[in-house]
């Protein structure tokens, strides 16, 4: 048998970790041994995964912090909404949704390409700033926007329903802030997995691949990277659109799984950016198994803490710096690695005797 | 090795929690038949699947001879910048419980209230169901806000259980068969507000200021401005505003002066309302200010000189000064027990637990009904009663979930809210 490279061989156990997962849970599911609770968080862990590998793709492997990403995954919530609920009779329910998928994806690449390009030519603490401004601009175009379709086609304004001046058949798509409101719920647990695993195979090829390289020799060295002949812009372009379409593919399982979809600032304002970010940092940037952990991680703990009422998101908060501390602070790496070392240690001593 | 570690840590800590999550049911569940005998009264409450919320009422009834207990969810936001809302209402629910029990509760059944945080998103509102679902809840109080109730309804009307909300207030909440609401609707203030003003001749040109990022605020703009058309005044300005930008209402408020007009409409909740009056007096833009059930509260927000808000005028299905037996004794005991004077969704978070109790008598709902009973028995029997609550007299119900009850126009007078 051919020897298995060191990160094929790891991206294995990252697929592995995602299908062991999937079976352990469908399992306990259909023995009963899950609450509602978790079965109704199943479906958001998938979105906050995606999301989470998406961003670690730009921050992680371009290395430039982007707090736009709820505004991507707005754009591809909203768009492929729009497309469901107009083809909500029209379509069966798998095909429909195939289709919102591609659509979401592609309008959020297409959004995070536009926004890409003024971006990308800023660095470090500017980008991030930039991509804030762009995720905020996005979420309020979308609650400023009113959307119809009627036998003349499609309405549009940026007023107030009453301007779309529609038919007595139309139907009012997008309400302004009032959203999106009948989205069938087409997502469902064994879909948001397998996106999952689609969403790993590219990123993990993407990252492996001579594109993947070079933009990572980017991330190193930009004078290096440009000297050897390296187009610095479209090799950012190509990873930021990416993560931007992925975050879209996220958008659109969140609002599949939801019959009403609001841009508020709680779901897709920067609050939320922040959220994917402390996923991808407390997971380990560049790192998209970590990524994986600590979304499902987080999303579960303010659940799993319902129990304590009142003080629910003040202890989610103090596990949050307590899990930061522990993964980050100098003097809590050298502790472990201590630990870990008397752990092995004592193991090997034993062995020895 | 020390990201293996790492790793090693984070997926143990993930297993444990995926323990604790799954494994909720189950502690329950045995801690539960342990404290069957020993005290069968509240604890017993924490049942978390049918079969066993049956089994803890049967020692329920054998411990107080009553009918077992009558699970009430409650969902709202907790935290977050719509506390007030959600504190409101799970506080005014919680009274009516409590007077229901000591009353000796539902058929004799006795009530259990558990109140859930949503933090005002959508998606946390379905999580926050399914954690009442696993508490065993039959019957749900809430969304208090719209989207919120919008996205649960979807769930409850899924699994067939009766949904009442208090204060959600946007046309699709009550859209399935399962779903009543206590409030108004958007579209019905909206319509109302500008009948009133066209019929009383209060104004013949009008301002309006809206929160267009909000559910409730644009959408009684939207009626308000087609009822409008049919009315004897014209709307002059529509100024909008978004939840990111509420607090500097100079460019509406000049926009609104402008074009002269003589009242402004202020379809919004009552912290914006109160920096719009204070910012209308420094630029010594003096008007009338109507508004609607969102502006009730007006004259308890801190450092807010209520001398402004005279002559202010609003349209609300509840007053807190109101002189009936039943407001002045609700108002007594909120302010023992929580130290403030109930709002708006205050009262409808009461007259909520009592409209269920009402339809559960009605229709002779026992503890041991399934919740696909409960709520067919409850969607049956809403349209058959008749509610005197703290937000109306004579409230009714028809099959679409619409509470019909007039409504009640007040004027703040000497810092007072009082009755036109």
């Amino acid at each position: 048998m051919k020897k298995l490279s060191k990160t094929t061989k790891n991206n294995l156990i990252t697929y592995g970790m995602v299908i062991l997962a999937y079976i352990i849970v469908q399992l306990l599911v259909s023995t009963g041994h899950v609450s509602s609770l978790v079965q109704g968080l199943l479906v958001p862990f998938c979105t906050y995964v995606i999301v989470a590998v998406a961003l670690n793709l730009t921050v992680g492997i371009l290395g430039e912090l982007s707090l736009g990403h709820a505004g991507f995954m707005c754009v591809g919530a909203f768009s492929s909404a729009v497309f469901s609920l107009a083809f909500k009779e029209a379509l069966p329910s798998g095909l429909r949704f195939f289709l919102a998928l591609l659509i979401g994806a592609a309008a959020a690449a297409l959004i995070g390409f536009l926004v890409g390009i003024p971006v990308l030519r800023l660095k470090g603490d500017y980008l991030a700033i930039v991509t804030l401004a762009f995720g905020e601009i996005i979420k309020n175009i979308i609650n400023a926007l009113y959307l119809g379709v009627d036998s003349n086609g499609l309405h549009f304004t940026m007023k107030d329903a009453l301007s779309l001046n529609m038919e007595e058949d139309g139907m009012v798509l997008i309400k302004g802030a009032q959203g999106v409101t009948g989205t069938p719920n087409d997502s469902n647990f064994t879909i948001g997995v397998i996106l999952i695993l689609v969403t790993l195979f590219i990123v993990l090829n993407f990252i492996n691949s001579r594109t993947g390289r070079a933009v990572m020799s980017i991330r190193d060295n930009r004078i290096a990277a440009e000297s050897v002949g390296i187009n610095v812009t479209k090799y950012k372009l190509i990873a930021f659109t990416v993560s931007a379409s992925l975050a879209g593919v996220a958008g659109v399982l969140y609002a599949h799984n939801l019959s009403t979809l609001n841009a508020l600032p709680k779901n897709f304002g920067y609050n939320m950016s922040i959220m994917i970010l402390v996923f991808v940092v407390l997971g380990g940037i560049g790192n998209i198994r970590g990524s994986i952990i600590a979304a499902v991680l987080l999303t579960l703990l303010p659940e799993v803490l319902r129990g304590l009422s009142d003080y629910r998101m003040l202890i989610y908060s103090i596990v949050l710096i307590a899990m930061m501390i522990f993964n980050w602070s100098p003097n809590a790496i050298f502790f472990r690695k201590r630990l870990g070392q008397r752990f092995v240690g004592s193991k090997r001593a034993k062995k020895e005797a | 090795m020390k990201k293996k570690m790492l790793s090693l840590v984070l997926a143990g800590a993930m297993t444990a929690a995926m323990l604790t999550g799954c494994g909720s049911d189950a502690g329950t569940e045995t801690s539960d038949a342990g404290t069957e005998t020993s005290d069968a009264g509240a604890e017993t409450s924490e049942a978390a699947t049918e079969d066993t919320t049956e089994e803890s009422a049967d020692t329920a009834e054998a411990a107080q001879s009553s009918g077992g207990t009558f699970k009430i969810g409650g969902i709202g936001p907790l935290t977050g910048g719509a506390a007030v809302y959600g504190i409101a209402a799970m506080n005014g629910s919680q009274i009516a419980v409590d007077e229901i029990n000591a009353a000796g509760g539902i058929n004799g059944m006795t009530v259990e209230l558990n109140f859930q945080d949503d933090e005002l998103d959508a998606e946390k509102s379905i999580n926050a169901y399914n954690a009442l679902k696993d508490w065993g809840a039959q019957v749900l109080d809430g969304c208090v806000t719209s989207a919120c109730s919008i996205a649960v309804s979807a769930k409850t009307a899924e699994d067939q259980m009766f949904q009442l909300t208090p204060s959600g207030s946007a046309v699709e909440c009550v859209a399935n068969d399962n779903a009543f609401r206590i409030c108004f609707s958007d579209p019905n203030q909206g319509a109302a507000s500008a009948q009133y003003i066209g019929e009383n001749g209060l104004a013949s040109k009008v301002a309006v200021i809206y929160d267009s990022s909000d559910v409730y605020s644009s959408g009684i703009y939207e009626k308000f401005a087609a009822e409008a058309a049919n009315q004897s005044f014209e709307i002059v300005s529509a100024g909008a505003f978004t939840a990111d930008n509420k607090t500097d209402f100079s460019v509406q408020l000049q926009q609104a002066k402008d074009a002269g007009a003589e009242l402004v409409f202020l379809p919004i909740y009552y912290t914006e309302a109160s920096l719009i009056l204070t910012q209308a007096a420094d630029m010594g833009f003096d008007v009338t200010f109507f508004g609607c059930d969102g502006l009730d509260g007006i004259l308890n927000v801190e450092n807010f000189d209520t001398s402004l808000a005279e002559g202010v005028m609003l349209l609300t299905p509840f007053a807190a000064d109101a002189t009936d037996d039943l407001t002045v004794k609700f108002v007594t005991t909120y302010n023992e027990k929580y130290g403030e004077t109930p709002n708006q969704f205050a009262a409808d978070g009461y007259d909520v637990i009592y409209t269920i109790k009402a339809a559960a008598e009605k229709a002779g709902i026992t503890a041991d009904m399934s919740t696909e009973e409960i709520c067919a028995a409850l969607s049956q029997a809403m349209t058959e009663i008749s509610v005197d609550g703290l937000t109306g007299e004579g409230i009714t119900w028809d099959a679409s979930g619409e509470p019909t009850k007039a409504p009640k126009a007040v004027v703040i007078k000497d810092g007072v809210y009082t009755a036109m």
